[in-house]
């Protein structure tokens, strides 16, 4: 077999804690010969002297505490070669305190193995990470039921194991390909027909690797390219505006036309970028990529570029999940968490729990308000800004999220449905603070005669540098030689979110804008005219501050062109236009809004 | 269509790990120790980034590695435009407090001319200088801002602790590794957010084997230091590093495809590919020790 085309395939072996999955790697790769010379003998050197019987698991507990406690800590991979393959075998922890390093190397992998003690039988983590092969989608999975040597070898023993373990695979939907006896420190059944268990007519260990299915890659489903990132190298004299990403799904060509979510713009591929490549007119599923546009649209990173001709991924900011959870802290409602999908990043809150599940027992527990470490639970989750996603089982890839809580990644989760219905955690924050507010008994019609205009909210909108700040400060002068009541607020994202992490654009942007909201509502509803200017932001953040200015009132004004590309826009000023000219234009719209003639009504 | 290949795969998600990176972190550098893999990890680069090379590179000047390498590093620095910078501990040079000069133990000199000159060199208190690519001069470099991220061509099939590391690996302010608590990397969605003061290590080429990376530099064409070849004497590195410690093994392998050939017939199926480099045999887990402490 031509060797640059033979498969490669991850497996990952999990199962309860000493059940011997370290064991079965170190076997397996000493009987096929896959160690390096010596080692096998250092490693034997080793525990003469340190007067610990040998164990095969030796070989792959590399760190000096795995090898001094004798559990596997975290995920080893392991190469191995078998005559069709190449392998990389992940070998995870099987102790409950080290779940998150075996969902780290569970999800890299396409297959596995699942290994039961005979002696102990089916513990709580052989039910466990059965449970996590099935909500991480492996589906090609062999169960081995080691240490058949301590039980005689009975057949009794595999097949009652055998069959309890086949009915709760069945209630998740997991099928095994093989279930083995074996005793992996014997050697029995793992690359050779054991003859200590005459009764069993099935495939040994190796075999049963090269049993596994490659799942057929994504080229055929339609196309899912989340953009990663935009990239102009002009300094270095490259033109082009490549937007890079993975495809994740489907295929892209020149001359397609796409559409991009969640917002909605459509453009037509000119070309498809990569360097040092022969091919340069189209990318497929699994290849990192990039591509050309032939309008200059704006877009930030995190939005996923579909073919027009195709089903569109669905946008929306509910969606109905099931997640794991792995944080030292409980996911609760009513606190703000970061949730990654695809390449988007984007603020979230639990909004409900409709179950929550004991992995090791597939029981509801009941009547949870929190959703606490190992738990799994089927909830629901509202974004601050829509996302872009798939139901999990149409496409993987942009259905699959995971939850940051306080920098760490706490939860992992699969999308099965949007929810549509219901109000948004935005609508019920504003609800409830005109609840609470106390309004004073003037009221803004007394404000408005007072100060001869309604108040009103003015917000810049434009690209960094194309004036927006000399817009706002002459508007502030013009309107304060009429003699109206007025102020310009020029406080920078980066003060407003200091201390947030400054490598997070998008949520410090939207904790900018959630704050100027509520900043502005205060002022505004003072009966001020408030000026000020934000860069860089689109129809969804244009709208949150708009809502959070309710009832007031909020005219955008946009300079130059930019992703907002006229939408939710009252008016719009050419990049060029001198200052003086758009503080005309602005006070003509004002003139027509608020500065009205004290006697009007409402 | 046809399935894409094992190296294809490896590529892409090598790629996407780099942009990721990029994305992520403003002040971030490549270490480029010259050898195969990083050199295959700056040809990734200028495919992640459509032949351009945004990210500088950083290289740890032993003072006591190969003649050829420093040569090599130059000639491709000038001709791919790399931002390069160079650091080095010349305090310990300067006090022959070095290995080849006796007075400490290979561990002791690897930690002070590779692990601190590192520290330093991304802190930004040791001179770094940088290549100025118009005159081809090395100048001190004014720029003293810290480096916080360091991606970095470590491979999981090279070592045991290697196989247990994160595409994204955070570290203390002492560059302390916890392997008993790494964050969980799942479905290409990794750790990247960081309490202040956290430094990062990127591991793009963690899932690639040695077979894998010539595979690539002659699938890519790659230009590679001609150490790694035979030139009549029987004798290549196999790994590269400094010369007193590191030492060729026997091989007749000219070229890079000879060289595929030579790995893919299993010649070294049973040797561990950094057999040739003595600070590893110290202490039982010579590497782990050196790795827990910042060293790559």
């Amino acid at each position: 077999m031509n060797q640059e085309t033979r498969e490669q395939m991850n497996v990952v072996i999990v199962g309860h804690v000493d059940h011997g999955k370290s064991t079965l790697i170190g076997r397996l790769l000493a009987d096929t010969g896959s160690l390096p010379d010596g080692k096998l003998e250092a490693v034997k050197e080793n525990c003469r002297k340190t007067s610990k019987p040998f164990e095969y698991a030796f070989l792959l507990d590399a760190l000096k505490d795995e090898q001094s406690q004798g559990i596997t800590i975290d995920t080893a991979r392991c190469f191995f070669k078998s005559e069709t393959r190449d392998y990389i075998i992940i070998d995870a922890p099987g102790h409950i305190e080290f779940l998150k390093n075996m969902i780290t190397g569970a999800a890299r992998a396409e297959a596995a193995m699942l290994v039961i003690d005979a002696h102990e039988g089916i513990k709580e983590n052989s039910k466990r990470h059965g449970y996590m092969m099935s909500f991480l989608g492996i589906k090609n999975i062999t169960v081995c039921v080691n240490k058949m040597d301590m039980v005689d070898y009975d057949e009794k023993i595999f097949e009652d194991i055998k069959k309890e373990y086949s009915e709760f695979l069945d209630e998740i939907n997991l099928i095994p390909l093989h279930f083995i006896p074996i005793s992996a420190r014997d050697g029995e059944n793992m690359t050779e027909t054991s003859s200590m268990m005459p009764w069993y007519k099935g495939v040994n260990v190796l075999d049963a690797l090269d049993y596994f299915k490659k799942a057929l890659p994504n080229y055929a489903k339609d196309l899912r390219f989340p953009i990663q990132d935009i990239y102009k190298f002009t300094s270095q004299g490259d033109d082009r505006r490549i937007f890079a990403g993975r495809v994740e799904s489907g295929s892209i060509r020149k001359g397609d036309d796409v559409v991009f979510l969640p917002s909605g713009k459509k453009s037509k591929v000119t070309s498809v970028e990569g360097f040092n490549i022969s091919e340069t007119n189209e990318a497929f599923a699994g290849q990192s990529s990039g591509v050309c546009l032939d309008t200059q649209i704006y877009l930030r990173p995190g939005e996923i570029m579909c073919r027009a001709d195709q089903r569109l991924a669905h946008v929306s900011r509910k969606i109905k999940v099931n997640i794991f959870w792995m944080g030292k802290q409980p996911f609760v409602k009513n606190k703000n968490y970061k949730l990654k999908i695809a390449t988007t990043q984007v603020p979230v809150v639990l909004s409900e729990i409709i179950s929550v599940l004991d992995a090791s027992e597939l029981s509801s527990i009941a009547n949870k308000s929190q959703i606490d470490r190992h738990d799994v639970a089927e909830c629901v989750l509202e974004t601050l800004k829509p996302i872009t996603f798939d139901d999990v089982n149409h496409i993987a890839e942009t259905g699959r999220f995971v939850v940051v809580d306080n920098y760490e990644i706490a939860g992992g989760g699969i999308i099965i449905a949007p929810v549509f219905e219901g109000a948004s955690q935005l609508t019920e924050h504003i609800k409830k603070r005109e609840f609470s507010w106390e309004r004073s008994d003037i009221t803004p019609e007394k404000r408005g005669f007072k100060y001869q205009h309604k108040s009103a909210l003015i917000v810049i909108t434009g690209e960094t540098n194309v004036g927006k700040i000399d817009i706002a400060k002459a508007l502030e002068e013009e309107l304060f030689k009429l003699g109206k009541f007025t102020y310009f607020l020029g406080i920078s994202n980066e003060f407003l979110t200091r201390g947030a992490n400054a490598n997070d654009k998008t949520i410090n942007k939207l904790q900018h804008l959630q704050q100027l909201g509520e900043l502005a509502h205060v002022m505004t509803d003072s009966g001020l005219i408030l000026i000020t200017s934000v860069s860089d932001v689109d129809v969804y953040e244009i709208e949150m501050l708009k809502s959070l200015n309710r009832p007031n009132k909020t005219f955008v004004v946009n300079v130059g062109d930019n992703q907002l590309a006229g939408e939710g826009v009252d008016l719009q000023l050419g990049e060029k236009e001198k200052s003086d000219v758009g503080v005309r234009k602005i006070v003509d719209l004002l003139l027509k809004s608020i500065l009205v003639d004290p006697d009007y009504s409402i | 269509m046809q399935h894409m290949t094992k190296l294809e795969h490896l590529e892409a998600q090598s790629i996407y790990i780099l942009r990721e990176a990029y994305r992520e972190f403003k002040s971030l550098v490549m270490l480029w120790s010259i050898g195969k893999d990083s050199t295959v990890l700056a040809w990734l680069a200028r495919k992640a980034f459509f032949g351009h090379l945004p990210i500088p590179f950083v290289h740890i000047d032993t003072n006591f590695k190969i003649p050829e390498m420093i040569e090599y590093r130059d000639r491709l620095a000038l001709e791919w435009k790399v931002n390069m910078i160079v650091g080095q501990n010349t305090d310990a040079l300067k006090l022959k407090n070095t290995f080849p000069d006796g007075k400490v133990d290979r561990i002791a000199c690897c930690k002070a001319l590779k692990t601190e000159a590192l520290k330093h060199t991304l802190a930004g208190d040791w001179p770094r200088k940088r290549l100025n690519l118009e005159k081809g001069e090395y100048e001190i470099d004014k720029n003293t801002e810290p480096y916080t991220g360091v991606i970095v061509g470590v491979r999981a099939d090279e070592e045991g602790s290697r196989s247990k590391e994160r595409y994204f690996s955070p570290r203390d302010l002492n560059n302390d590794w916890d392997i008993g608590d790494q964050p969980p990397e799942l479905w290409n969605q990794f750790k990247t957010d960081f309490a202040p003061g956290t430094h990062l290590r990127i591991h793009p080429l963690l899932d690639w084997t040695e077979l894998n990376i010539w595979e690539y530099i002659e699938k890519e064409n790659i230009p590679i230091t001609s150490l790694y070849f035979d030139k009549g004497e029987g004798k290549r590195y196999r790994s590269l590093g400094c010369y007193p410690c590191t030492t060729p093994v026997e091989s007749t392998a000219k070229n890079v495809a000879e060289i595929v050939e030579e790995l893919r017939t299993g010649k070294f199926t049973n040797i561990a590919e950094r057999s040739g480099r003595a600070q590893d045999k110290e202490d039982g887990g010579g590497l782990e020790t050196l790795r827990a402490d910042g060293y790559m």
